[in-house]
């Protein structure tokens, strides 16, 4: 797949002058080349009959080699109440004065179906006296083999990353096996309220009353109303009658000798419900351009994912959520599985996203109905490198937004420089004019679990 | 769980028949129970052991990476465990050929359990009975003392790979020596040498009094010279005591050294602490022979699965299917490897030369190639060597002994390599060696070994515990050593030091970056020479951890 529209704007660009860093850049994503496709979860393999390498002779088991019995993955059922209380319990280390032992948050690909889906983890370690066998390098490893080949000859090839994407199997998790707590966002959203204090919503748009009421037959009454309620009836019957005993034996009930009061009836009477509509509108913006190759891709969802199950939490479910990817243009997916699993490919135009959020919230009067929470995440490259087209768009948005949260998961090669967004953002100096609104975080491409939570904290923190 | 239906128990009992007019050796009664998934579930976590006792961590996911088994070492989904009886676990839809294989694979694994001598310490009890009574017996803690068994549980299990695996299988199959004979050797090795330091010429005086003493009268001789010994020295007798004692001391695992000498766990409110502490302890030992026996175990039983359902009359018509799924199991990867093909193969090979007399004397002596080729003089039966080699060895000797040029090439085995490709950004694969020594080398640095933790029981004083890493080219995993220690500390009581081996990187080695396209100029020599290691100790006090440099 080409881009000629990265091309286009490229020699745009390059016509209003480009420095020879820029160019540097931009050429770079424009030759990597690559599309957006969904990422196949079972690529092949480079070679033919490598995969053993490494694999541990320990590792084969009787009830798996022989029968093809593996241990079942626990079912979503095993459940949350477990996390709980080991969350609970992990607390009570704390106070007894040992070190955290429970990691949540791996955040494994959603399923197509139920885009609410995310896996969450809570994995630990036993901690022991071991040697360690990762001090010898990876070039010095070596494995058995059996076969054909002469001493020096290359039988096969593995890639060196086994995760470009956070689609294929999710970090560490190739292995299968492995038992996953299936729970929702809600839950997840709910785990890092608790586990990592991030701050509670104290408004959450009391603004305008987001509730109406609709009538329905659910409340009940006894005695009168409108409509009968048999089974309930029936039970009250019943109930009355063994206290009266009534009842000489319980295995065979003779309905004809039971005494009725009035007050047995169970009516249902018309009541109004609490109808909530949705109070929160997020976002998510992802630069999914060729750049975003690796670890940044991985870091920027997994910010996303965990951003998006808190607000599923603070708002007790009422969040909208659009997804937005954009490289030089920006277009929006319908789910979060899209979003969570197009590859990267393409060039950089960060403005392109932000005007089209601008649009769709003017298109569709969003801002009357909701809170609306912007969050992007990108490396930090923008061909547009000074921000001339990307800060009126930001402006604009800064208008009607309730929080825009910038993320800039830094490539380790631009560590010393700042990177075109941070630079231009920061010149706008809207972060102080704006500081309730606008935020952003930048964090090294290899930041971990923790680093990603205090940039969440950061991001949406009063 | 439930049993396996009549009609499968009779071909179970079948097999039974079979494989011991075959040779193998094991007990008559053995459970077979068909395993849902749901079972697995629970099963798995308490490594397929139905009773163990309950522990959190069981129902979290661990870390699973390259020290996994460093840390486990027990083989979670075995088929079948080592209890008496044996208990075995199938699917409830595999057809009868396919569970007459599974069956002999199983007494062959039960054979391999009562017999080899790495399993000389579980052949008195049923483990699985003994882990009931734990599991209520912590059960039972824990209703007092709530979250603070899995506190003791927790730490006890940070030092469980510690355990003294190889002492506790000395202590059991040491031949009863004759009390007399110890006292004799320490009294002319040590006694008269160290503690009273004689001269030589009066030394081999007493030699020569024991000599007569003997020729005298070979029956009571030796106690006539000690009636001696014991007028001229008085103090003797005491001296050898106090030796006796030191020397069964020196045999205790850090385990048992804090569950003896930790003022901690004799004060009386934390006496409770000390069975849980023996309840880990045990666990582990148990485990320890599997994970030492893992390519003997399963080539063992591959290597019998083969050669006696090949031998089975009841499953004509599933030859086809039998080499289907056996040749599944016993492939030889390309590249990786396996410990039932491996391990079938090499029991194979033993026995083919065992019956051409090739374990021989004559046949070592022998230098001539076109001799040695034709040499074909059968001593015994080839399959009393191969219940010899069950019976004697783990994987580390079983290796080192019988994996020999011959074997390497007869299988085409190699060593294979990974290195980097850096114009494709890929890892090479390559056949690195097909010599035996460094295939023999591949295979020992395989297999499981943790770390010798010593006690310094000189440094031990004022209280704090000194524990030494008996260093042996690899360090220790150095952010597991916070924690470990930490669990240490608090069943000791008071601080623990830890002295081991880091190494000093020097500032050129950089981490190996992989990425394509990205400069790797650094070579293997290089890389040795940087690596340079250091004696550090790490000091773990009010539960906070110091390092500092020796």
């Amino acid at each position: 797949m080409s881009f000629p529209d990265d091309e286009k704007v490229y020699a745009r660009l390059k016509a209003a002058g480009l420095t020879a860093a820029q160019e540097a850049m931009i050429r770079r994503e424009l030759e990597a080349g690559g599309s957006h496709d969904l990422t196949d979860t079972d690529r092949a393999n480079g070679g033919v009959g490598v995969e053993a390498f490494g694999r541990d002779i320990y590792a084969y088991h009787d009830l798996d080699v022989l029968q093809r019995l593996a241990a079942m993955q626990s079912s979503a059922s095993a459940n949350i109440r477990s996390l709980d209380e080991l969350l609970g319990r992990d607390r009570l280390r704390e106070q007894d004065g040992f070190p955290r032992k429970i990691n949540v948050g791996r955040l494994i690909k959603p399923g197509r179906s139920g885009k609410e889906k995310v896996v969450i983890v809570p994995t630990t370690v036993e901690e022991k006296l071991l040697h360690d066998t990762s001090s010898r390098s990876e070039e010095e490893q070596s494995h058995g083999g059996a076969g054909e080949g002469e001493e020096g000859e290359v039988i096969g090839e593995q890639p060196v990353r086994e995760e470009q994407q956070p689609g294929a199997a999710g970090p560490g998790q190739g292995e299968g096996g492995s038992h996953e707590i299936e729970s929702n966002a809600y839950d997840l959203g709910r785990i890092l309220t608790e586990k990592f204090q991030l701050p509670n919503l104290k408004e959450k748009g009391k603004k305008r009353s987001l509730t109406r009421y609709t009538y329905d037959l659910t409340d009940r009454h006894r005695g009168f109303g409108q409509l009968l309620d048999k089974k309930a009836t029936l039970r009250r019957i019943l109930e009355t009658n063994l206290h009266l005993g009534n009842i000489p034996d319980v295995n065979r009930i003779d309905p004809t000798r039971f005494l009725v009061a009035p007050d047995d009836k169970v009516y249902r009477v018309l009541s109004p419900e609490k109808d909530y509509e949705s109070q929160a509108l997020v976002f998510f913006l992802r630069d999914y351009s060729g750049s975003m190759e690796g670890p940044s891709t991985v870091l920027v969802v997994a910010q996303h994912v965990m951003i998006y199950s808190w607000l599923m939490y603070q708002y007790a479910m009422q969040v909208e959520t659009r997804f937005i990817l954009h490289d030089t243009q920006a277009k929006e997916v319908p789910d979060f599985y899209t979003y969570y699993n197009s590859k990267v490919a393409g060039g950089t135009q960060v403005s392109s996203a932000y005007t089209l959020v601008n649009e769709i919230v003017e298109r569709e009067n969003l801002t009357r109905d909701y809170n609306i929470y912007v969050f992007h995440g990108t490396d930090g490259d923008d061909w547009d490198h000074d921000g001339s087209e990307s800060l009126p768009q930001l402006r604009r948005m800064l208008a009607y937004a309730n929080r825009v949260g910038i993320t800039i998961a830094q490539h380790a090669r631009d560590e010393e420089q700042r990177t075109e967004v941070e630079k231009y953002v920061r010149g706008s100096r809207l972060l102080e004019e704006k500081a309730k609104l606008l935020r952003m975080d930048v964090m090294r491409e290899d930041a971990d679990e923790p680093r990603l939570i205090e940039g969440i904290k950061k991001l949406i923190a009063d | 769980m439930e049993l396996i239906s009549q009609h499968t128990k009779r071909i179970m009992e079948g097999c039974k028949e079979r494989a011991a007019a075959a040779g193998l050796r094991f007990e008559e009664e053995t459970l077979e129970y068909i395993v849902t998934n749901r079972d697995l579930l629970e099963l798995t976590p308490k490594l397929m052991i139905p009773t163990l006792y309950d522990y959190w961590v069981h129902d979290v996911e661990v870390l699973k990476e390259k020290g996994r088994y460093e840390l486990y070492p027990s083989n979670p989904y075995e088929t079948v465990i080592n209890t008496r009886p044996a208990i075995s676990y199938y699917n409830d839809n595999n057809p009868d050929w396919l569970n007459v294989m599974i069956f002999y694979h199983v007494l062959a694994h039960i054979d391999f359990f009562q017999n080899n001598l790495y399993f000389r310490h579980t052949w008195d009890y049923d483990f699985t009975g003994q882990a009931l009574s734990d599991k209520r017996m912590i059960a039972q803690l824990r209703s007092e003392n709530g979250r603070w068994v899995d506190y003791v549980i927790e730490f006890a299990r940070g030092v469980d790979n510690l355990v003294g695996f190889h002492s506790e299988l000395s202590r059991l199959s040491r031949p009863p020596e004759p009390p007399r004979a110890r006292m004799l050797d320490y009294y002319f090795d040590h006694f008269l040498q160290n503690v009273r330091k004689v001269k030589t010429g009066k030394y081999i005086k007493e030699i020569e009094r024991y000599n007569a003493c003997l020729r005298e009268s070979p029956e009571h001789g030796e106690q006539a010279f000690f009636a001696e010994v014991f007028r001229k020295h008085p103090e003797f007798d005491s001296f050898y005591k106090k030796s006796l004692e030191a020397k069964a001391e020196r045999r205790q695992d850090l385990m048992q050294f804090i569950l003896e000498h930790s003022e901690f766990l004799t004060k009386e409110q934390n006496r409770w602490m000390k069975p849980v502490v023996e309840v880990v302890r045990k666990t582990s030992l148990f485990f320890q022979p599997q994970i030492r026996t893992k390519i003997m175990n399963e080539g063992w039983a591959s290597y019998w699965h083969e050669a006696l359902f090949l031998q089975d009359d009841r499953i004509s018509g599933h030859e086809v299917d039998f080499a289907r799924v056996h040749a599944g199991v016993t492939a030889m990867p390309r590249v990786g490897l396996n410990p039932y093909a491996l391990g079938m193969r090499l029991f194979q090979h033993i026995e083919e030369l065992a019956g051409k007399g090739k374990y021989s004397i004559e046949f070592r002596r022998l230098t001539d190639r076109w001799e040695r080729e034709r040499y074909d003089r059968p001593k015994g039966d080839r399959r009393d060597f191969l219940f010899k080699v069950r019976e004697n060895l783990n994987d580390f000797l079983f290796i080192n002994t019988f994996v020999e040029q011959d074997f390497v090439d007869r299988f085409r085995l190699f060593v294979a390599g990974r290195r980097l490709n850096q114009a494709r950004g890929v890892w090479e694969i390559y056949v690195k060696s097909r010599s035996v020594d460094g295939y023999r080398a591949m295979l020992l640095g395989m297999l499981y070994h943790p770390p010798a933790i010593d006690i310094d029981r000189e440094k031990t004083g004022n209280g704090s515990l000194y524990l030494v890493h008996r260093f042996e080219g690899r360090p220790l995993v150095r952010e597991f050593i916070a924690n470990t220690l930490l669990g240490i500390e608090f069943l000791w009581g008071r601080p623990v030091q830890l002295e081991t081996s880091e190494a000093v990187r020097s500032e050129l080695a950089g981490p190996p970056s992989g990425l394509p396209g990205m400069h790797m100029p650094l070579s293997e020599e290089r890389r040795e020479q940087e690596l340079k290691w250091q004696r550090v100790r790490y000091t773990m006090q009010d539960r906070k951890l110091t390092r500092d440099v020796l």
